[in-house]
C-alpha cells in the first residue's frame, strides 16, 4: 500500500498547479459549508436557547389530547352505540389532583416543577385598555421553572408576595398602558372581577409577544380575579436535561391524562422552519462540492489519460487491475483529504472573520453580531462529505485505467 | 496454440508449439505483422491463446484469473519494451524498486541494496539517483533491463529492446543478455528485427504470418 502511496503522491506531483486547483475546489466547498452551517447551527441553537430559556421545557395543560370516551360507549365497547354531538361538560375546569401532581414531579430527579393559573384579564389605566395574559404564579416555585427573573428591569418575583395586589408586566406593555413601577391599574376578568393593581415590577424578555401580553400575579390573586378557587390550569416542568422534554412528556401524559407538550412541540413551526433552512444549506454546499467533485474527476481522468504508457507497464510488471484503480482512487483521496484539511482551516478562519462583524444596530435581546456553532461535528460532516465525493469522483477514471489492456498500449507506443 | 481477434477475423499466432529451456537466448525473428510481438505478449502473461495452452514451470496458464497472472508475471517475468517505459517521476533506483516493493519479499534497506546491486551490474551505479529525463537513451534502456530483473525471474521477454538505440547501446545490451543466460541461467527471448543481433541467439525461431517456420540452434 505504501508503494501505491508513493506512485500516486509522484503521479500528482507532476500536475502540480491543477492538483493545487482541484484541492482549493474542495477546500472551498468544505470551507463555505463550515461558515454557513456555523452561521445557521449558531442561530438555530441561540434561538432554541431562547425558547428554553423563556417557556418552560414541558407545558401540563388542564387538556386531554383526545375528548374523553363516553360513558356509553365505555359500557358496550363492542355494541352499537354511536354518541353524537357530544358538547364538552361546563364543569370546573383546572388540572384535579394538581398537588399530588407536583409532588410526584418534583420527586423526579432533576425536574422543577411549579403550578400556574392562566387566564385573560383587561388591564385598564385611566381610559386605555390593553388585554394581557395574566400568569398566576408561586414566586418561590415559579423561579425553579423560569428565568423571568433574569429578564427583568425593576423589581423581582418575590415582590408579588411583599406586595398587596401586586402585578409584574412587560415593558412594552407598561408603556402601553402608560404606568411605570408603584402605579395603581385596573384588572377585569371575563369572570367580571375587578381588582386594582399595583405595578411591582417589569421585564423584557426580547419576545415582542410577551413583553407587549403577559404579566404575572400571585396564584391567589389570580384565583380570585378569575374566580375559580382553589385550581391550576397548567403545570410548567423545567429539566436539568432539556433534551429529556419530548419523551419525559410522553411519560408524563401517560400517566396524568392530561395533555402534556414539551417545548419541541409547543415550538415545532420554528423547528420546522430550521428542517427547511438546513435543506436550504446542504444543497448550496453540496453544489459546491459537486463543482469541486467535477474537478477531481477532470484531474484524474487527465493524469489516467496522460499515464497510459505508465499504466501498461505497471500491469505488464505484475500490478492487477485492483492495484491500477487503487492507485487512481488514491490519487482521488488525496486531493479530498488535503481539500478538507485545508477547507477546515480556512472555515475555521471564516467563523472568526464573521465573530468580528457588528450589525450596529441593538437588537431588543441585545444581539449585534452572529451567533456562531463551532461545533465539531459539522467539521465531520463537511470533511467526510467532501473525501467521499472525491472518492465517487476519482472511481470512474480509476476503473477505466484499471481495465486498459497492456499489450495495446505498448503495441501503440511501438 | 493459436490466438485470434475475433472481432477482426485475423489470426495473430498459428499452431505455435515452442517450449524453451532454462538458460536458453532464443531471438524471434520475422516480417513486420508475422506475430512475433504477439507470440512474446502470449508468452508474457499478458495475452491469452484462443486454443491451446501457455505453460510456466510446467504450470498451465491460461485458466488462470487476470490478479494470479499479474502475481506470475510480478514473480517469473521480466519484460523490456522497445521504449524503455520508466516512469518519470521517479528516480533509476526507484524505478526499479518499484517490482521489488510490489512482490514484497525484500525490504527497506536489504531491497534497496538489491536494486543497487541490480544498477551496478549494469554499470548504472552513477545514474541511480537520476531522473529518467537526465539519462541517455542507452542508459535508459539499461534501467529498464535492471528494472526487468528486480525479482529475480527465470524468463525475460524483450520486444525490440534495441531499436530506439545505436549500434554501440544495442550491442551492450545484448551482451547483458548474453551474460543473463550464460552466467544467471535464465531464459531471453528477444523479439528482433536486427539480423547481426539475431545472430548473437543461441537459438533463432522465425516466424511468417504467424506461423513458425523456421527454428534452428547454432
Amino acid at each position: 500500500m505504501n508503494l501505491i502511496l508513493d506512485l500516486a503522491r509522484g503521479m500528482l506531483r507532476r500536475r502540480r498547479r491543477q492538483t493545487l486547483v482541484s484541492v482549493m475546489g474542495v477546500a472551498l466547498g468544505v470551507a463555505f459549508f463550515i461558515a454557513i452551517a456555523g452561521m445557521m447551527r449558531g442561530f438555530q441553537t441561540y434561538f432554541v436557547a431562547q425558547i428554553i430559556d423563556v417557556a418552560p421545557h414541558i407545558t401540563i395543560k388542564d387538556e386531554t389530547r383526545e375528548p374523553p370516551v363516553q360513558a356509553a360507549v365505555l359500557a358496550a365497547p363492542e355494541g352499537a352505540v354511536s354518541v353524537r354531538g357530544v358538547r364538552p361538560q361546563d364543569s370546573i375546569r383546572g388540572i384535579r389532583g394538581a398537588g399530588e401532581k407536583l409532588a410526584t414531579l418534583e420527586a423526579m430527579p432533576g425536574v422543577a416543577a411549579a403550578p400556574v393559573l392562566g387566564g385573560q384579564a383587561l388591564l385598564r389605566y385611566g381610559s386605555r385598555d390593553v388585554s394581557a395574559t395574566l400568569l398566576g404564579v408561586d414566586p418561590e416555585r415559579h423561579r425553579r421553572v423560569s428565568n423571568i427573573e433574569k429578564d427583568m428591569s425593576a423589581g423581582r418575583l418575590e415582590d408579588l408576595r411583599a406586595t398587596a395586589n401586586g402585578i409584574i408586566i412587560g415593558e412594552a406593555l407598561a408603556r402601553r398602558l402608560g404606568v411605570g413601577m408603584g402605579d395603581t391599574i385596573s384588572a377585569i376578568s371575563p369572570a367580571g372581577v375587578v381588582l386594582s393593581m399595583r405595578v411591582a415590577g417589569l421585564f423584557s424578555t426580547g419576545i415582542q409577544a410577551v413583553d407587549q401580553g403577559q404579566g404575572f400575579v400571585l396564584l391567589t390573586v389570580q384565583q380570585v380575579l378569575q374566580n375559580r378557587p382553589n385550581t391550576v390550569n397548567q403545570l410548567l416542568v423545567r429539566l436539568a436535561d432539556v433534551t429529556q422534554a419530548e419523551p419525559l412528556a410522553r411519560r408524563i401524559e401517560a400517566r396524568f391524562g392530561n395533555r402534556t407538550e414539551s417545548w419541541e412541540e409547543q415550538n415545532q413551526n420554528i423547528l420546522t422552519v430550521f428542517v427547511i433552512q438546513n435543506a436550504i444549506m446542504y444543497s448550496v454546499t453540496g453544489a459546491i462540492l459537486l463543482v469541486a467533485a467535477f474537478g477531481i474527476y477532470n484531474i484524474i481522468s487527465t493524469v489516467v489519460f496522460e499515464k497510459t504508457r505508465d499504466i501498461a507497464i505497471l500491469k505488464s510488471l505484475g500490478f492487477a487491475e485492483g492495484d491500477i484503480q487503487r492507485l487512481f482512487l488514491v490519487q482521488g483521496l488525496v486531493v479530498g483529504v488535503l481539500g478538507a484539511v485545508l477547507g477546515c482551516a480556512l472555515g475555521a478562519a471564516m467563523i472568526e472573520g464573521l465573530a468580528q462583524v457588528r450589525f450596529g444596530v441593538d437588537t431588543p435581546a441585545g444581539q449585534d453580531r452572529f451567533v456562531l456553532s463551532r461545533d465539531w461535528r459539522i467539521y465531520l460532516i463537511a470533511s467526510g462529505f467532501a473525501i467521499a465525493s472525491s472518492a465517487v469522483a476519482a472511481l470512474v477514471p480509476a476503473r477505466r485505467a484499471s481495465r486498459l489492456d497492456p499489450v495495446q498500449v505498448v503495441r501503440g507506443a511501438a | 496454440m493459436t490466438r485470434r481477434l475475433a472481432a477482426e477475423g485475423v489470426t495473430l499466432v498459428r499452431d505455435v508449439n515452442l517450449s524453451f529451456g532454462h538458460g536458453e537466448f532464443v531471438a524471434i525473428t520475422g516480417p513486420s505483422g508475422s506475430g512475433k510481438s504477439s507470440l512474446l505478449y502470449l508468452l508474457g502473461l499478458l495475452d491469452r491463446p484462443t486454443e491451446g495452452q501457455v505453460l510456466l514451470e510446467g504450470q498451465d496458464t491460461v485458466g488462470l484469473a487476470p490478479p494470479a497472472m499479474a502475481a506470475l508475471r510480478l514473480k517469473h517475468l521480466g519484460f523490456v519494451f522497445q521504449f524503455h517505459f520508466l516512469l518519470p517521476e521517479f528516480t533509476a533506483l526507484e524505478n526499479v524498486l518499484i517490482p521489488i516493493r510490489k512482490l514484497g519479499a525484500l525490504e527497506g534497506e536489504t531491497a534497496r541494496d538489491s536494486a543497487l546491486a541490480l544498477l551496478e551490474g549494469l554499470g548504472l551505479a552513477p545514474a541511480a539517483a537520476k531522473l529518467p529525463e537526465q539519462l541517455s537513451g542507452g542508459m535508459r534502456q539499461r534501467v529498464a533491463i535492471a528494472r526487468a530483473l528486480a525479482n529475480n525471474p527465470v524468463l525475460v521477454l524483450a520486444d525490440e529492446p534495441t531499436g530506439n538505440l545505436d549500434t554501440r547501446n544495442a550491442a551492450a545490451v545484448f551482451d547483458i543478455f548474453e551474460r543473463m543466460t550464460q552466467a544467471e541461467g535464465r531464459t531471453v527471448l528477444v523479439v528482433t528485427h536486427d539480423p547481426d543481433l539475431a545472430a548473437r541467439a543461441t537459438r533463432r525461431v522465425h516466424l511468417v504470418d504467424g506461423a513458425v517456420v523456421s527454428d534452428t540452434r547454432r
